[in-house]
């Protein structure tokens, strides 16, 4: 059945076979590109949209079916044209070589490129359909408002034999223009399901082991990180990561290669503790090959990233991060109930109102101006304080550390607004440092 | 200037290189000097001290940082040879762009040097490929990928689209022979590689590293990775692991604030493309006081700080910037100001040096010196025939100098050590009564005599509890600081002594008990039999009697003895320098001068030019009590001034009323005429240019809550 699914006049048999040895479980969809490519010398339809998800092997197959058919093709990463003129110098390179490409002038625009494509082509017309195949196609949307309906009908435009194929995470609603545009042949590309990785990761086994045991670790592996986790390059990575740890029962002696449960009850934490570090990058996967090493002895000696929150600031900055956390989370009337000494004895309940019920930590910061964040910084910090530019240079640095953010646009410099972009952990963190207690202050705890 | 066309129109005239070259530092340095004979001498001295301050905190900043690059270049290394394994493993392992993160501390100022450094020694040892990028040249994705190119293939490349990208910055960058990408880039790295690779058997002296790596890693370093655009660097990232297979990259990531920024950044598909490894720096308190430590409890430098000007230095690392860099800047202000407004600072460099331009000095200088507050109580002190002596004979004030300019070196020499020993001592003590840093101790000792100080007695009261393992501890440790210093010979000995006899009473002590632990048993024993509270409370009364009766064990009256002794080398040598003669000539101490230099405060300066002219303008007419501003002050003091009694919403018409009533009395006019207060021409256009510069300068802005208002934007009335 699957040499009946890559089957297409016009290439040669020995050449689908190999490429059907090389995509495992996307027969479908490689069987259905071949038939809309047609044979090589035949026009094709001149947009074809394919999207799935992230590594559902979409570039992969196109890649494999154009390489090894031995297809005249271009293929562009949009992510690295941070122009349009690389993107066009890329597919005239690769389909004119260098001479076309120079031909293009100082920031091109579209019309220079299909005017030197079709000058170009007539020289030397497409004998196979050419393919242009752009990966991350959803950044495209980002680029000039005519770019993406020409490479649609692009074929149209350089009357020439052209098929544009568009790779995408996204669905093509998301990309279709309000002015319209021709409707390019759309392709799924399903995710692979829990037997069709297996199938697939288990075709890498190490060279030293047998097939069943390599395709029992994957097994155990997928039972593990399945739940978390469907994308195959991660979980290859995982899979070369984990190996060694997996084997070394074995090497020491202490199980045969058959014993599966034992080799599971051996794996199954230390796969447990990579899903919680190793994949969330929490530890790098050079650290956690030192990790596997060492073993035991100082195990947790290697702290996460995440683990590392502290960050020392300068004694002003700290209370100018409270001031602007407290600005972000109380509501401006209630200041005065806070930083005012002699405010009287006013309850929570009557300056209540009824969309403040909600608590202002579940809906998140709101911007303040600086005047506010000034007012509250004065009157909770003990000393007096001179309005020096420091001050005043601490709160832009904060800015560019991220602690705080910018609200308004950077260059209105009358009434800045920000907000405070700090957690309530890191906060209470802070405050503990220079004996502030910060829960008295909020509003919301009051 | 002038030129020879008759035609309009705009000519430059550059300025000539010579009339460049007239004002150099020195001319700087003496113009406006005090005391102008010796600025010249003086300029050098500075000049010469403040190379070597810098020489020196450079040295140490690059010792304080070797360990953390050490640990940096070797990561490098280990990625770049991992990288060129074939098993399996490494063969399946989906490939990371190896990153280190290198958390540095919010002090973003000192972060530079480090970089520099660290950069220099990657291409020293590591690869001749090494790019660093800043946050604010690199907006967008194109600007960031072409910097990066820029630096990796030098920039004779690129150097001819740099004007050209100054016009056109929205169109393609790049010129048709330099793509900007990094294909560009993986290119010229193979063709580099391989011609190196054929030259490098030739010439074996050039890098002998570089020998084993066929393939020098190419490292980016991001210097303020918060200050990067999250999207440009996820960009870059997603574009550089498509090249990792071929080409060897490595990011640098440097952190101001906590590794977990990273993780905020990056999303997962992102990071998943890192293999990120932590490299925590020193923190740059730690730092701040090795620098201290080298800079100024030291003895090698005749210039000196006092107390204040100590204080506000550090009050502004730790409250403003946390920033070594800035401090030391901090120095060097402070370093030139002495220099320049103190003549007598001549005789602040070395003992040679000083001696030689004591003899030099003229009677202007000796004037000055007699004058010093320092000197004159000195005299006070003397015989009335050598107080004659000293304020008449120039030759005998000199020969006097010369023995006071010794004992001001002396006294530095016996202070530092014995500043250290009290450190030492106190600074483990439970609560630090004197302080954890040195610095703390070294504030309170610059300020007043220390021993009177309360915070002292409780140390050394606490001091007085000490166990005897710790006290011998800390003792040796004093001794070996003592070590150090030639001129603390005999106090060392002393010391050696007393750490002798502490070693005696260990074999002493073994033998029998002596009858006072016996007094303190027997209740402690009674009390185990006894359990009522009346007997509890009789049992507790009697131990602490018989504790407080208890005669002195031989080890606590040496104890005692010791920290009598500490006690005695404290008050003879940790003085405050204002005791000392002549200290005027090495310690700075104006400090409201280098407040006012590094920590400005521009908006009490404006203020206090709008409230009081006077302060600026020096012009007697504007001199006014009680605060009020004089109806003869510029338009805007006077328009401020009115502008403090309104409230947040100001009406234009009758603000514009009152200023022309101030005004009209100003010129004098008849308070009783018709056009006394009345507005003309003259006085609206006079009002409304000081209206727009109190609008510049940030008081008020226009409103549309309410017609003919403006608003106020500071808080607070007069």
């Amino acid at each position: 059945m699957m040499s009946a699914l890559l089957q297409q006049p016009g290439y040669e048999e020995e050449r689908l076979q190999t490429v059907s040895k090389k995509l495992p479980c996307r027969e479908v969809q490689a069987g259905m590109l071949l038939s809309l490519m047609g044979q090589p010398h035949q026009y094709s339809y001149p947009s074809i949209f394919i999207y799935g998800h992230q590594s559902s092997g979409k570039s992969h197959v196109l890649n494999v079916l154009l390489k090894e058919l031995q297809l005249p093709h271009a293929t562009v990463s949009c992510v690295e044209c941070v122009s349009v003129a690389l993107l066009f110098e890329q597919v005239l390179l690769s389909f004119f070589g260098c001479d076309a490409a120079s031909l293009l002038p100082r920031s091109p625009s579209l019309s220079d490129f299909v005017r030197i494509y079709r000058q170009q082509s007539s020289q030397s017309p497409a004998k196979q359909t050419r393919y242009i195949v752009m990966e991350k196609a959803e950044l495209l949307r980002d680029s000039a408002a005519n770019l993406l309906p020409a490479l649609l009908r692009l074929q149209e435009l350089v009357e020439d034999n052209v098929t544009v194929i568009l790779l995408s995470e996204i669905v093509w609603d998301r990309f279709r223009p309000n002015t319209g545009c021709f409707e390019p042949l759309l392709l799924h590309f399903p995710d692979y399901s829990k037997g069709e990785l297996q199938h697939i990761l288990a075709q890498d086994r190490n060279p030293s082991y047998s097939d069943e045991f390599y395709s029992a670790y994957i097994n155990i592996l997928l039972g593990v990180f399945y739940s978390v986790c469907r994308d195959l390059r991660e979980l290859r990575h995982l899979a070369a990561l984990n190996f060694s740890k997996f084997c070394e029962p074995l090497a020491e002696g202490k199980v045969k290669e058959t014993d599966t449960h034992k080799l599971w009850r051996n794996i199954e934490p230390h796969l447990k503790k990579a899903m919680q570090t190793v994949y969330l990058r929490e530890v790098s996967s050079l650290q956690w090959e030192q990790m596997q090493q060492m073993e035991e002895k100082e195990n947790g000696a290697v702290k996460g990233l995440s683990a590392h929150t502290h960050v020392e600031l300068p004694y002003y900055s700290k209370f100018l991060l409270i001031a602007a956390y407290l600005a972000s989370f109380n509501p401006a009337r209630t200041d005065k109930r806070f930083f005012v000494k002699h405010h009287g004895k006013i309850k929570k309940t009557n300056f209540l109102k009824k969309n403040e019920k909600t608590s202002n930590h579940l809906l998140g910061p709101k911007p303040f101006p600086l005047d506010r964040l000034l007012a509250i910084f004065y009157s909770v910090v003990d000393s007096r304080v001179a309005p020096t530019a420091s001050i005043f240079s601490q709160i832009s640095s904060l800015v560019t550390l991220q602690l705080l953010t910018q609200v308004s646009h950077g260059d209105q410099i009358d009434a800045p607004k920000y907000k405070c972009a700090v957690s309530m952990d890191f906060i209470c963190a802070i405050s503990r440092t220079v004996n502030f207690e910060i829960i008295k202050y909020l509003y919301d705890f009051l | 200037m002038s030129t020879s066309s008759v035609s309009k129109g705009c000519f430059v005239f550059k300025p000539s290189a010579k009339k460049k070259k007239t004002l150099s530092l020195e001319d700087h340095f003496i113009h406006g000097c005090e005391g102008a004979d010796e600025s010249k001498t003086r300029f050098k001295l500075c000049q010469d001290l403040w190379d070597q301050i810098k020489t020196d905190t450079e040295l140490l900043q690059d010792e304080l940082n070797t360990k953390i690059l050490d640990s940096l270049l070797d990561f490098t290394r280990k990625c770049s040879s991992t990288r060129q394994h074939s098993d399996w493993a490494s063969h399946m392992r989906a490939s990371e762009i190896p990153t280190a993160a290198l958390v540095l501390g919010v002090n973003v100022p000192d972060h530079d040097m480090t970089f520099q450094s660290l950069s220099e020694l990657l291409r020293q040892s590591v690869t001749p490929h090494v790019a660093s990028v800043q946050a604010k040249e690199c907006g967008a994705l194109k600007h960031l990928i072409k910097r990066v190119l820029e630096r990796l293939m030098g920039t004779d490349v690129t150097v001819d689209d740099d004007e050209e990208e100054e016009t056109e910055q929205t169109s393609a960058p790049l010129h048709k022979s330099v793509h900007c990408s990094l294909s560009t880039l993986c290119d010229w790295y193979t063709r580099n590689t391989k011609k190196s690779y054929s030259l490098t058997p030739g010439k074996k002296r050039s890098s002998p590293v570089k020998d084993n790596l066929q393939q020098p890693p190419i490292v980016i370093i991001f210097k303020d990775l918060e200050a990067f655009n999250a999207r440009v660097l996820q960009d870059f990232i997603l574009i550089c692991s498509r090249y990792i297979e071929r080409l060897p990259l490595m990011f640098i990531f440097g952190i101001a604030t906590s590794p977990s920024t990273i993780q905020h950044m990056l999303p997962h598909s992102v990071s998943s493309l890192l293999c990120i490894e932590l490299f925590q720096s020193l923190s740059c308190t730690q730092h701040l006081a090795t620098v201290i430590d080298k800079l100024i409890l030291t003895t090698h430098f005749p210039f000196k700080l006092n107390g204040k000007v100590m204080q506000v230095l550090i009050s502004i690392f730790l409250y403003h910037d946390f920033s070594v860099r800035n401090f030391i800047k901090g120095v060097q202000l402070a370093l030139l100001e002495h220099f320049h407004s103190q003549p007598l600072s001549v005789l602040c460099c070395r003992k040679k040096e000083a001696l030689l331009n004591v003899m030099q000095l003229g009677h202007r200088d000796l004037e000055r010196i007699r004058q010093l507050p320092s000197f004159k109580r000195y005299v006070e002190k003397q015989e009335p025939q050598e107080q004659e002596h000293l304020l008449t004979d120039d030759t005998h004030l000199k020969e006097v100098c010369r023995r006071l300019i010794k004992d001001l070196r002396k006294y530095h020499k016996h202070y530092y050590p014995t500043l250290r020993c009290l450190h030492t001592l106190t600074s483990s003590l439970p609560r630090y009564p004197l302080g954890k840093q040195i610095r703390e101790l070294h504030l309170i000792c610059l300020e007043k005599n220390v021993w009177e100080n309360e915070e002292y007695q409780s140390a050394m009261k606490l001091l007085k509890m000490l166990a005897k393992d710790e006290l011998i501890s800390l003792l040796k440790k004093c001794a070996e600081i003592l070590q150090h210093s030639k001129n603390m010979k005999s106090a060392l000995l002393q010391l050696e002594a007393m750490l002798a006899k502490f070693k005696q009473l260990d074999t002493v002590v073994a033998e029998p008990p002596p009858p006072a632990e016996e007094s303190i048993t027997s209740p402690v024993k009674n009390l185990q039999k006894k359990t009522d509270l009346f007997q509890l409370q009789k049992a507790l009364l009697e131990m602490n009697e018989s504790r407080r009766s208890k005669k002195l064990s031989p080890f606590e009256v040496l104890r005692n003895e010791t920290l009598q002794f500490v006690d005695s080398l404290v008050q003879s040598h940790l003085s405050p320098p204002e005791s000392q003669t002549l200290y005027e000539v090495c310690y700075y101490s104006s400090s409201a001068t280098v407040r006012r230099h590094l920590n400005a405060a521009p908006r009490t300066s404006i203020q206090a030019a709008l409230n009081s002219p006077f302060y600026y303008l020096q012009n007697d007419r504007l001199k006014s009590e009680d605060g009020s501003v004089s109806n003869a002050a510029p338009d805007i003091c006077i328009v401020y001034k009115l502008h403090l009694e309104c409230g947040r919403l100001i009406n234009l018409f009758d603000w514009l009323e009152a200023f022309a009533t101030v005004v009209s009395a100003a010129e004098g006019n008849d308070p009783d005429s018709d056009s006394f207060g009345k507005v003309d021409d003259v006085k609206h256009a006079r009002f409304i240019r000081a209206v727009s510069e109190l609008e510049f300068l940030g008081f008020i802005k226009s409103t549309k809550q309410k017609t003919d208002h403006v608003a106020r934007i500071t808080w607070g009335g007069c």
